[in-house]
């Protein structure tokens, strides 16, 4: 029996989604992409210092990417898709993951240990879904403006501005951004190990990144809202 | 010392277990748990009643065959093996609750005994060398670096107690089976079945039913041999690396 | 029950296996003469192997390599946890990588004087050539050994010789080997090549037509007893040191599978040999449960002593220089704290004997780092010790950086065990006894590192050699279940378990085997002498009487019972004790591991009587009779008898 499956040749693909290390990896790799992301959109963000033209032209700007090779918008809708892709990716995976390591420890054990691992690695799954939600949420404001007080295409410096004048919608933003820290904080370390990237030697600098690049993404999206609230930003 | 202990007694693993209570006195701080352990036993005995069944042997911390979880401890406070745990590190009026590795792919045997034999079938899949006996060469006709060598040996430390699947908030194997992937393919010798091992052994560790890696590091915290977390790391990219070179798996 | 009050002598038994000639070409003139079993033919037979450690495990990955058919046993939950897995210091093998002098005739030379003289040569010989193929099989397996800057292997001296040949792992040589094998054997049993019983456990063999044909087990965690049969049975069950209670054995470690196998006609060879080994962490009260050993390597280093004054109770750091006795350098100047490990043991005892023990119940004595932390720096001994301290550390709760080490003397190993010829064949046909089970290469004294060299020559190489020869003149006949001798086998057992479980006296097992063990340990230990032995003869008859009619075995015999596990196998330990007293009784000799306290020299060394005893002492068991010594004379062709001395 064990002969004949060795000669068997699953694709690698499959191999990999099937695995417990490959849906790690798809969640790692998928994971580093949102993380690419994220720093392109922090950065852009703070654009919004330099005033309503700077920040307005710069989102003008996004939808002329690929220009000529590609139509107006549609490396922005490459990209949206592509990162809606991840994000279902990396949560179908999570979401297939975790229920099978419930299933590993069906039987918990009496004596619960104060939780040793840090806040960060336990928040992960609960955390993911916040932001899940967040992510929904916050398409619906700022990219169709559904939810937006204002909502008016091709302005998003003003759709920001009268959002964040809104008490809840920063509590909201705030939060989220601050669960998006603790994700990164484990998940960059995490991704790091997943893909093979670790070592003991190099185990102490991808912590210390970790925290650095959560540190500087928390800070750099909160500025944006704490800007509106104190006025610097109108 | 005189200690309380509330310990899982199950019968069988048809029947359903509960925690149960037991007093002992005068315990001395210089037994080990085990003996610890014996000495309710003993009482048990005289008193009619069925003692503890726990799985021990060499009682020095090498087999690998104790194993309890310790007030929610995997081997208890002290990072060690069960059996070279000692009193000493408990105050007299302690309660102490004691339990099997919880596992689905460790299903309890009898009160703390547990049934490991999946890690067998993980070794099974490829944690070797095929060398059968008479084909090998010189023994010095392969320098192995020494650093390689120690590497090898750090990670063959392994003593396969399962308290790294105990303590794992997933019951995952992964700390087990990535030191007998790195011990055998950081050598030479093991380089011909490098990707074969890992591919096998992971598909292994998932078929028994073990949980994902989460990076918690519970596993390398409770690990009595200290096998390091990145160890993990190392197995994830021989897997990757197996896995783009497209080498058959066992699947 | 039978009782021996005393032994008749039988015919004298030969190895009629060996072959003459030159030592050096005996072993490639067996395998020659030897008969082969066709490749096509080997998957028709199969072979049983009970135990996994080193020995076992070896042959039964080699077995089912070759072809057969293998139906292992172990009584762990894996084959994997083999007491071979504690093995610390290393293994030996004539590679000569060091060009120091050392050659297959070294280590021969050497195995046989070390053996004071009481094995054979053929054997010891081919244990010399074999153990160079063993480095290189585990290497090849993937063993990680000690290795040099340039890749090379590392090799250290051990245990008094002179020439560097002991292969090593840190301080887990046994655990890397044991696991090598283990990897072998999982990789058969993956294949489907071998059959795997874990928690199982032989309690009985079965003889059919005067074969070995098969054995009766049962499975711990159900109880089931279950027959196996086979066209052949091989024993790798280990040593019999566990009868002592505290020892370095596992706590499972028994003599349940070899002794009833002697039961059904196997012969015990030599059972009063017994290793004690000088450097264990001492008892730290009554409830001690196993001791532990650390490597004998400390001794390189540390200085043993203990106080001058009896019942000196100071601290050690408070007894100044002038009233310590460093009693090896002191009685022993050339080889001082160096000594071989019978004559350290023994001095150990000595000194405590008179009163000069340190440490609870005054059971203990000194191994003293200070000098060499003054000499090489904290560091250095750190490097070199650093995880035996922390043994030490974490089992004592003292550091022996600022305090001296205690130790003392415990059981270690068994020289002794089933009668085999060269071909490892008991006198039962087609049973066959490998590794620490037989009696084979040590003599009366094995030396460090061997004891692995042994185990794996005999399961990597020498049984899958030999075995074949047997088969091929026993072609596979279908060994009848119905067969009479196979109900008897089971009834025995079924018998034998029923009344532990109906006996519902009021003494543990457990504390049988404590009293048992510290009998045996006064009488039967490290001096033994004509009165102590007679007593424990007398005692050991009456214990067992006791025990038949006062245990309490809780629980059934259909579920995992640990206590008649346990029960069951103190039992057989009390019979076993009583032949070990009754061979030790016999040789009124002193020889390695066995110090007859009526034969020493003026300076208090083991005399040796070679005109009386060159003789393998291999015992039949009588029945409801007394025991039949048959003696199996011993000749030197090539390394001719001295007195050791280390003076």
């Amino acid at each position: 029996m064990a002969l004949a499956t060795r000669t068997a040749h699953p694709s690698a693909l499959r191999t990999l989604w099937g695995s417990t290390i490959g849906k790690k990896t798809v969640m790692a790799g998928t994971g580093v992409i949102m993380l690419l992301f994220l720093i392109a959109h922090m950065l852009g963000n703070l654009k919004i210092f330099f005033g309503p033209g700077d920040f307005n032209s710069y989102a003008a700007w996004l939808r002329t990417i690929g220009q000529p090779v590609l139509h107006h918008s549609w490396y922005l809708w490459l990209q949206r898709t592509a990162l809606v892709a991840c994000v279902v990716l990396h949560g179908v995976a999570a979401y297939q993951l975790s229920r099978r390591d419930r299933a590993a420890r069906p039987q918990r054990y009496a004596h619960r240990q104060p939780a040793r691992g840090s806040y960060a690695t336990r928040t992960m799954r609960w955390g993911g879904v916040i932001l899940g939600l967040f992510i929904v949420w916050h398409i619906l404001d700022l990219t169709t403006g559904t939810l937006n007080p204002r909502g008016e295409a091709g302005h998003p410096y003003e759709d920001i501005v009268a959002d964040f004048q809104v008490w809840y919608v920063d509590l909201i933003y705030i939060a989220a951004m601050l669960a998006l820290g603790l994700h990164i904080r484990h998940g960059f370390w995490s991704a790091a190990q997943t893909l093979g990237a670790n070592s003991r030697t190099r185990d102490r600098a991808l912590k210390a990144a970790a925290n650095v690049l959560a540190a500087v993404l928390t800070a750099g999206f909160v500025l944006v809202p704490v800007a509106v609230m104190t006025g610097l930003v109108n | 010392m005189n200690l309380t202990l509330r310990i899982w007694r199950q019968r069988s693993s048809e029947q359903a277990g509960a925690m149960t209570t037991y007093e002992v006195r005068d315990i001395s701080p210089d037994m080990s748990f085990l003996e610890m352990l014996d000495v309710l036993n003993e009482e048990l005995i005289l008193r009619g009643e069925d003692p503890v069944a726990f799985d021990h042997d060499c009682r020095e911390g090498i087999c690998g065959a104790c194993g309890m979880v310790i007030n929610g401890q995997a081997h208890g406070p002290e990072r060690t093996t069960t059996c070279q745990l000692h009193m000493r590190h408990f105050q007299d009026g302690d309660t102490i609750d004691v339990e099997p590795w919880r596992a689905a792919a460790f299903p309890v045997v009898r009160d703390l005994v547990v049934d490991r034999s999946a890690f067998d079938r993980v070794i099974g899949a490829g944690g070797y060398i095929t060398a059968p006996t008479g084909s090998a060469p010189e023994a010095h006709a392969t320098p192995v670096p020494k650093e390689a060598a120690d590497t090898a040996f750090e990670h063959a430390e392994c003593i396969g107690c399962g308290a790294c699947v105990a303590a794992c908030p997933n019951g995952s194997a992964m700390l087990f089976t990535s030191a007998k992937v790195v011990h055998l393919n950081s050598l030479p010798q093991g380089a011909p079945e490098r990707e074969s091992r890992v591919l096998g052994m992971v598909a292994a560790m998932d078929e028994q039913g073990f949980g994902g890696c989460t990076n918690t590091g519970e596993c390398a915290t409770a690990c009595p041999k200290g096998i390091p977390l990145p160890s993990i790391a190392a197995m994830n990219r021989e897997y990757l690396r197996a896995l783009r070179k497209g080498a058959p798996g066992r699947v | 029950m039978t009782s021996y009050s005393d032994f008749t002598v039988g015919a004298p038994i030969a190895d009629t296996k060996a072959p003459d000639g030159p030592v050096a070409e005996r072993w490639d003139r067996r395998r020659f003469e030897a008969k082969l079993v066709n490749p096509a033919n080997r998957r028709k037979l199969t072979v049983i192997v009970v135990g996994t450690g080193l020995a076992g495990g070896a042959a039964g990955a080699t077995l089912a390599e070759q072809g057969y058919r293998v139906v292992q046993f172990c009584y762990q939950d894996s084959p994997r946890r083999a007491h071979s897995i504690a093995a610390q210091g290393g293994i030996n093998a004539a590679k000569d990588y060091r060009n120091d002098g050392d050659s297959v005739h070294r280590l021969f030379y050497d195995t046989v004087k070390g053996g004071d003289f009481r094995s054979r040569e053929s054997n010891v010989h081919r244990l010399a050539q074999v153990s160079v193929q063993i480095i290189d099989q585990c290497v090849a397996q993937g063993v990680p050994f000690a290795r040099e800057y340039g890749g090379l292997l590392d090799t250290r001296s051990f245990g008094g010789v002179q020439v560097s040949r002991t292969f090593y792992a840190r301080g887990q040589t046994g655990q890397q080997l044991l696991l090598g094998a283990y990897q072998a054997l999982s990789r058969q049993i993956d294949a489907g090549a071998v059959e795997m019983h874990p928690r199982t456990e032989m309690l009985d063999l079965v003889v059919i037509d005067g074969r070995a044909r098969g054995i009766v087990a049962r499975d711990l965690v159900t109880g089931r007893i279950s027959v196996h049969l086979a066209d052949a049975v091989v024993l790798a069950t280990g040593g019999y040191g566990n009868v002592f209670h505290l020892s370095t054995n596992a706590k499972n470690s028994n003599a349940t599978a070899i002794w009833r196998a002697h039961r059904r006609g196997a012969y015990f060879a030599n059972p009063c040999y017994t290793q004690i080994h000088p450097t264990c962490i001492p008892r730290s009260g009554d409830h001690q449960s196993k001791l532990t050993l650390m490597s004998e390597s400390l001794r390189n280093d540390g200085r043993i002593w203990v106080p001058r004054a009896k019942g000196d109770t100071r601290p050690p750091q408070q007894i100044p220089e002038h009233e310590r006795d460093y009693y090896l350098e002191r009685i022993y100047p050339s080889f001082g704290n160096l000594v071989p490990r019978d004559i350290a043991s023994r001095a150990a005892k000595n000194v405590c004997d008179e009163g000069r023990g340190v440490g609870p119940g005054g059971q203990g004595v000194y191994l003293d780092f200070a000098d060499a932390i003054d000499r090489m720096g904290r560091e250095k001994v750190a490097e070199k010790y650093g995880n035996l301290f922390e043994m030490y550390e974490r089992i004592t709760a003292e550091d022996p950086y600022t305090r001296p080490m205690r130790i003392y003397p415990a059981v270690h190993y068994t020289m002794g065990g089933l009668w085999v010829d060269y071909d490892l064949q008991t006198t039962v046909p087609g049973l066959f006894a490998i590794g620490e089970a037989n009696f084979s290469d040590h003599g009366a004294n094995r030396l460090g590192a061997s004891a692995l060299m042994q185990g794996l020559a005999d399961g990597y190489f020498v049984l899958p050699a030999t075995i074949g020869d047997y088969l091929a003149r026993h072609p596979h006949q279908e060994a009848d279940p119905g067969h009479p001798a196979v109900a008897e086998a089971v009834a025995d057992t079924e018998d034998r378990l029923a009344l532990l479980l109906s006996v519902d006296g009021d003494r543990t097992p457990e504390s049988f085997h404590r009293e048992l063990g510290a009998l045996l340990w006064e009488e039967c230990g490290m001096a033994r002498n004509d009165a102590g032995l007679r007593k424990a003869l007398d005692r050991i008859p009456q214990l067992r009487e006791e025990f038949w009619r006062r245990v309490r075995v809780p629980g059934t015999g259909t579920e995992l019972n640990q206590q008649l596990e346990k029960a069951n196998r103190i039992a057989d330990h009390l019979e076993l004790a009583e032949l070990m007293c009754l061979d030790a009784l016999h040789r009124t000799e002193s020889c390695g591991g066995h110090f007859r306290e009526e034969s020493q020299t003026p300076d208090g060394e083991a005399r040796r009587d070679d005109e009386h005893f060159s003789y393998v002492a291999a015992w039949e068991h009588g029945g409801d009779g007394a025991p039949v010594l048959h003696r199996e004379e011993l000749a030197f062709e090539y390394v001719h008898p001295t007195q050791r001395s280390y003076a």
